[in-house]
């Protein structure tokens, strides 16, 4: 089974090289995933072709394990290593087992990043986080006030009391909301990531408030079911349900009004950032902190002291887009 | 008097939650409003009908923690025949969904009845089992509100004579449980087997096949459950109604079921349903600290049993009096 899966890999890899043949003096760029058929990277990898064709002299090898295993992911970056590729770009499976095989590539000369799921500092020259707190805190409560030229009541929605994540993009919201003016924080409530608790807590503040313009839910499963709920309570229009979620789950909800807008990374912009920085590293940009690295059409990446940086604010779906990027995660 | 109240669970229950509703009104005044109540029954529609499943299994002993499971995973099998095969009537889909409730109910009550082995370790082991089914199933993945036909989302909502379907259908399976369970060979056989399993062999009831149509009863509500909970959240995932069982349960210990098995009735269990949802219900809206709303649902079942544990010594030590006196 083992054997068959690095031959299908080398395969998959040498096939990938053969085409290359007729322009070797590409550069080669590998995009490892998680594993392969998952919407969210093969919308990555549109992006990273986008920065390709962009770019012009690169070639882009879209590989992964088929499923989401760091054994799996090693044996991949082995086979790029025989095959000499120029820098791989790495979405891990986990943070401290792929070091070693990268380790290895760095010392032959392979540029190493990561990005949406890093590796530790020792396996990647840098890592590329889709976003960051403080800019997702400003996201969601920017996503209400933008629909509310005149102000008002709004409530959040969150996860679990004690979600890091969550309490961390409140916090950051927190501290940006006087420069949104006469927007009022009414209450934050926890569904516990529980569709039907989460239901409820809606329930309750459409009760409680009666001038609520706005719930932000910073959560996948609080956004659908607050949306839900506000749909069932005939509020849509008097109450727009807003926050962080995935295209393929809003879409009903964005279609029928529920929701104007919501905000999530976009996996394509995601894949050209990571394809635009490796090729900043082989052309010979240095990742260290404080270094800025440019990333084409998303502007350029700042690095902090653990060599990691922040792409770009959450991308906001609506109804223009949200039909497309539901086919693909 | 005070005797008789403690005697009527259902009425010390009735007290209960009149009680409750007046502290609710007293913090939030619109919650008394008929418009709100009825939302909150609506609401506990799926619960009640869980809680009527859990109460016939709990009468003959037994204990059905797979319950929230079985729910998701005909609830998930409901979504994706509704996404994958768009032609299948609604109404088909729910009986699909009781039928499969009714399946993976039949499986704890043969592993029970034949294998002997003790309900909670069958009913852990199939709530697991079912999870990982649904995983299996749907490789992981969501079916969302618009992968759903309207009608599958909107059959619940519906309003009927002023109600939401989902209302009448909890409000059936009520009076229908009250019937088989005061009325029928059946009903009183789950009384029997719970009471005493020894007698209930000597008056010629089986106690293993008892037991295994209690496990179909609750699987099959649970199935039917399951169709409803994922038209009404309009989503379908892996994890929905995640510990959901014990809410069933605690719903059935408050109503006044006893766990040691043979005592309950329907209007108990119905009314322990209705606590629980008005408590949930009512949290939101009365500025409780999340931390705290978990620590006052404990309190209340940890109550409620204790009542409950009071109310059956006392039974026992005066019939012991009683023969004391003959003797």
């Amino acid at each position: 089974m083992k054997i068959l899966k690095t031959l299908l890999v080398t395969a998959a890899i040498s096939t990938a090289l053969m085409a290359n043949m007729a322009h070797a003096e590409n550069k080669k760029i590998a995009l490892v995933v998680k594993a392969l058929g998952i919407g969210f990277f093969e919308a990555a990898n549109k992006g990273a072709q986008e920065a390709a064709k962009e770019l012009g002299d690169v070639e882009i090898i879209y590989t992964g394990p088929t499923t989401t295993t760091a054994e799996g992911q090693i044996e991949v970056i082995n086979a790029l290593i025989a095959q000499k590729v120029d820098a791989i770009a790495v979405s891990a499976n986990d943070t401290d087992a792929l070091v070693p095989a990268l380790k290895k590539a760095q010392d032959r000369g392979i540029k190493v990043i990561s990005w949406d799921s890093g590796v530790a500092k020792d396996g990647r020259a840098l890592h590329l986080n889709p976003s960051s707190s403080p800019l997702i805190g400003n996201m969601i409560i920017k996503l209400a006030a933008d629909n509310l030229p005149e102000g008002g009541d709004v409530a959040v929605l969150s996860a679990t009391a004690t979600s890091t994540n969550q309490n961390v993009w409140i916090e950051e919201m927190t501290k940006v909301l006087p420069n949104y003016k006469g927007i009022n924080v009414v209450a934050t409530v926890y569904g516990d990531d529980l569709a039907d608790k989460s239901y409820r807590e809606t329930q309750g503040l459409i009760q409680k408030y009666p001038n609520l313009k706005a719930i932000i839910a910073p959560t996948s499963v609080g956004i659908v079911a607050a949306a839900q709920a506000v749909t069932d309570a005939g509020k849509i229009g008097q109450i727009n349900v807003t926050g962080l979620g995935l295209p393929s789950e809003m879409a009903a909800h964005v279609k029928s009004g529920a929701s104007k807008s919501f905000a999530i990374w976009n996996p394509i912009d995601l894949g050209y950032s990571a394809a635009m920085l490796s090729y900043d590293l082989i052309n010979g940009a240095e990742a260290k902190p404080g270094a800025e690295l440019k990333m084409g059409r998303m502007g350029t990446l700042k690095l902090d002291d653990n060599n990691e940086g922040a792409m770009a604010d959450p991308f906001i779906y609506d109804a223009s887009n949200v039909e497309e990027f539901a086919k693909i995660f | 008097m005070l005797t008789m109240f403690l005697r009527s669970r259902e009425l010390l229950l009735l007290v209960a939650i009149a009680a409750l509703l007046v502290v609710v009104t007293w913090r939030f005044p619109g919650f008394i409003t008929l418009a709100n109540l009825a939302n909150v029954y609506n609401d506990t529609s799926i619960l009640i009908i869980l809680a009527l499943g859990q109460m016939v299994v709990i009468l003959t002993r037994c204990i059905d923690l797979s319950m929230a499971a079985n729910l998701a995973l005909c609830g998930m099998v409901a979504a994706m025949l509704n996404f994958y095969v768009p032609g299948l009537p609604v109404l088909l889909l729910v009986l699909i969904a009781v039928v499969l409730g009714t399946a993976l109910g039949a499986i704890n009550g043969l592993l029970v009845w034949k294998l002997d082995i003790p309900p909670i370790v069958v009913t852990l082991g199939t709530m697991t089992i079912f999870r990982g089914t649904i995983f299996l199933l749907s490789g992981g993945a969501w079916i969302n509100a618009h992968q759903m036909s309207d009608l599958f989302k909107s059959l619940p909502r519906g309003i009927v004579a002023g109600m939401p379907v989902l209302s009448w259908l909890s409000l059936a399976v009520i009076i229908a449980m009250l019937v088989v369970m005061r009325r029928t060979p059946t009903g009183r056989a789950f009384y029997a087997v719970g009471g005493n399993p020894h007698a209930a062999v000597y008056t010629g009831l089986d106690v293993g096949y008892t037991r295994f149509k209690a496990y179909c009863l609750s699987g099959g509500f649970a199935g039917l459950a399951g169709y409803l909970w994922v038209s009404r959240y309009a989503v379908a995932y892996v994890d929905i109604a995640a510990g959901f069982e014990l809410d069933v349960v605690a719903a059935c210990v408050i109503g006044g079921i006893s766990i040691a098995g043979g005592v309950g009735t329907v209007p108990g269990a119905v009314l322990g349903a209705l606590f629980l949802g008005i408590i949930k219900n009512a949290l939101p809206v009365v500025n409780i600290s999340p931390f705290a709303q978990m620590a006052i649902s404990g309190t209340v079942i940890i109550i409620a049993v204790a009542v409950n544990a009071r109310a059956e010594r006392r039974k026992g030590r005066v019939i012991l009096k009683r023969a004391e006196h003959v003797a």
